[in-house]
């Protein structure tokens, strides 16, 4: 047999049909269902009087809308109010699971489903949302799908795709102290752009990468979609066994026996053929943040905003990104002063980030200069997991918000906004025109490096800033 | 779906690069429950200003968008399409789009035409002064200026917009085969199915 990736296996495990043209029909195992994505979905249900094929497969929650606090009162925008009581109706009708706003369990659908085990190695996994890489961390092939899409898992249960090429990010070496994943996704993106990983789904493999937490990699995966790729995957090994035993939805018993024999199969083989490879040396990453419009448009912190370009519809692009952002070529990185400080997203929301965060946070506190600064946990076990650790003692006394889970100020659905022409150090993933609110300014960042930000009031090198 | 197979018309030179569906439909707009009416939330910050290229009289009603490289990138919404639609857009022709807009455009009928950025140019300059034809029976665009640029799309999308397919009910007719499938992994991996 010819040589296979790991797309390529867990693809091929999951063929029911082969079309003459190449296209497959793909068994989907995992669907994670919000409120924003699924109302039409249920709708075309309804109207063909369909029902859903494995409603057991599938499981949902609120995010993008939800408000981080007073969720013991109603929630205010009547528009978000509703899309929330229809996702429960249509689940109630439909015989689907939910969490709802005020479960311990409720949070952002990429943190919940590795959280809950229902994210699984070698399974396919869609939701209506592009980070659905994310879950490719743990070795799931998982990809984003819009609304027709969700109404066809809703009724068969697969998908009609066509097949993505095969990418390989190799990262070899040491990460640098305070690098982190984010650091090299941001610097990843700069390299091949936002349109460099389209039409592939990307391994990410090396050293480096064996290296990196779970939660790490969890991150990784969800930027490459800001890569352009469809599904980010890195190899499920001894520490993603260890992650995904005894969580609440993974297997048990004889079935754990069975599912991680199998799991053990899941890598690409030695001479596996990848249509395209980025080889990247991890002690070359600094931290790194974003000066533009477009995660592409980012700069080592000790660097500087770029000159602009000599091609005149670059330069162009890069003009009207610089006037948005309110900066001129040349200003070093570390003299961009920082409004708004939000720590949370599908991104960099889970414990692990609020550890690294809370690190350099504790014993300081937030400059006066700072209008805000937020710390969203990705769920609510997140929140009570780094509550039990003191982590939110550290953060309010240094004068941040602790807030409930959910997507908040990464997409500004809910309340949380960054007002028109502050400017934002964010642990999110797009820094698009507009993204957290009108005319907001979005600096992408990783957690260390917003903590360090907020207390300093000014994009700030973590590095210069020792944890006390 | 509405079948599509060829539309003649004014065409909206707009060009940009690496347009996001954040541009396209902001996510305040994504709060509605229904597909219908996103057109006057589409491109809602461009269009602020008065000078904008979609509100010009000339493009009024214009059923082709030329863009540039990288189209619709960012978010999964079908919002993005919807909205483009509900503009009265049947079609963009740019020189590559991102692979989830792409996906959830042929799922609604808006044909995505893909061409070299040099016969973007030209057509962005065609389209100010005359009618371009997205012809997907012929697989060509042409102009009324006499531009003739051929171009390829993925055989089944084709076949599925040019016939107006609905892919649940092309999938139905699998139910042996997604059977078989189900019954392996009851077999194979008894935990797929367990919660």
């Amino acid at each position: 047999m010819t040589a296979r990736t790991l797309y390529d296996r867990i693809w091929d495990d999951h063929v029911i049909a082969r079309q003459d043209d190449g296209t497959c029909l793909i068994g989907i195992d995992r669907h994670l269902i919000h409120e924003v994505s699924t109302p039409q979905a249920f709708e075309g249900l309804r109207a063909a009087g369909r029902r859903l094929r494995r409603p057991e497969l599938t499981l949902a929650m609120p995010d993008h809308n939800v408000p981080t606090i007073n969720r013991d009162k109603p929630i205010e925008d009547p528009q978000s109010a509703l899309q929330l009581k229809v996702l429960e109706e249509n689940c109630r009708d439909f015989g689907i699971e939910y969490y709802e706003m005020t479960a311990p369990e409720q949070g952002i659908v990429h943190v919940v489903g590795p959280e809950q085990g229902f994210t699984l190695p070698g399974v396919t996994l869609v939701c209506g949302d592009s980070h659905t890489s994310t879950h490719g961390a743990l070795g799931a092939l998982a990809f984003g799908i819009g609304t027709s899409e969700i109404e066809t898992v809703f009724a068969t249960q697969a998908l009609l795709l066509g097949k993505s090429r095969n990418m390989a990010v190799r990262v070899d070496g040491v990460l640098g102290r305070g690098i982190t994943s984010k650091d090299v996704a941001l610097h990843l993106i700069a390299k091949i752009g936002t349109a460099g990983g389209t039409g592939h789904v990307i391994e990410f493999m090396g050293s480096a990468i064996d290296a990196m937490s779970i939660e790490a990699r969890m991150t990784l995966c969800n930027m490459a979609i800001e890569a352009g790729a469809r599904a980010g995957l890195v190899a499920p090994d001894e520490k993603t066994f260890a992650y995904v035993k005894g969580r609440p939805r993974a297997p048990q018993g004889a079935d754990w026996d069975i599912a991680l024999a199998w799991w053990k199969t899941l890598k690409s083989d030695p001479d596996a053929l990848f249509d395209a490879v980025i080889e990247i040396d991890a002690a070359t990453i600094a931290p790194t943040v974003t000066w533009g419009t477009s995660p592409e448009d980012s700069a080592p912190i000790d660097g500087a905003v770029p000159a602009i370009d000599a091609d005149p519809v670059r330069a162009a692009a890069m003009g009207k990104a610089l006037d948005y952002m309110g900066l001129t070529p040349g200003t070093p990185m570390a003299e961009i002063t920082i409004d708004q400080i939000f720590i949370g997203s599908c991104t960099n929301s889970r414990i692990e980030d609020l550890r690294d965060a809370a690190a350099i946070v504790r014993g300081r506190k937030v400059a006066a200069s700072v209008k805000r600064a937020m710390v969203v946990p990705g769920s609510g076990l997140v929140k009570l997991q780094a509550e039990a650790e003191g982590l939110d003692r550290i953060f309010i006394d240094a004068g941040f918000e602790w807030r409930d889970p959910g997507c908040s100020m990464c997409l500004g659905m809910n309340p949380d906004k960054v007002p028109a022409g502050q400017r934002c150090a964010s642990t999110s993933n797009r820094n698009f025109v507009g993204r957290q609110g009108p005319g907001a300014r979005t600096h992408l960042v990783s957690p260390p490096m917003a903590a360090a930000a907020a207390i300093t009031g000014k994009l700030t090198d973590v590095r210069t800033l020792e944890a006390i | 779906m509405r079948p599509f197979r060829s539309v003649t018309g004014i065409a909206v030179p707009f060009g940009a690069k690496n347009v996001d569906t954040d541009i396209i439909i902001p996510s305040r707009w994504l709060k509605v429950i229904t597909r219908t009416g996103l057109g006057q939330g589409a491109f809602e910050q461009l269009r602020a200003d008065q000078a904008n290229i979609f509100d010009q009289p000339r493009y009024a009603g214009a059923p082709i968008l030329i863009a540039g490289e990288n189209f619709g990138c960012g978010s999964s919404r079908e919002h993005a399409p919807w909205a483009l639609l509900d503009m009265g857009f049947r079609a963009v022709i740019a020189p590559s789009f991102a692979d989830i807009f792409s996906s959830n455009s042929a799922k609604n009928g808006l044909a995505l035409i893909a061409l070299p950025q040099e016969a973007i140019d030209r057509l962005l300059a065609a389209a100010q002064d005359g009618t371009v034809t997205v012809d997907l029976e012929a697989n060509q665009v042409t102009t009324d200026a006499g531009d003739r640029f051929p171009f390829v799309m993925d055989a089944f999308r084709r076949h599925c917009l040019l016939e107006g397919l609905d892919e649940i009910g092309l999938i139905a007719q699998r139910e042996a085969e997604i059977v078989a499938h189900e019954t392996r992994l009851r077999s194979e991996r008894r935990w797929v199915g367990v919660q």
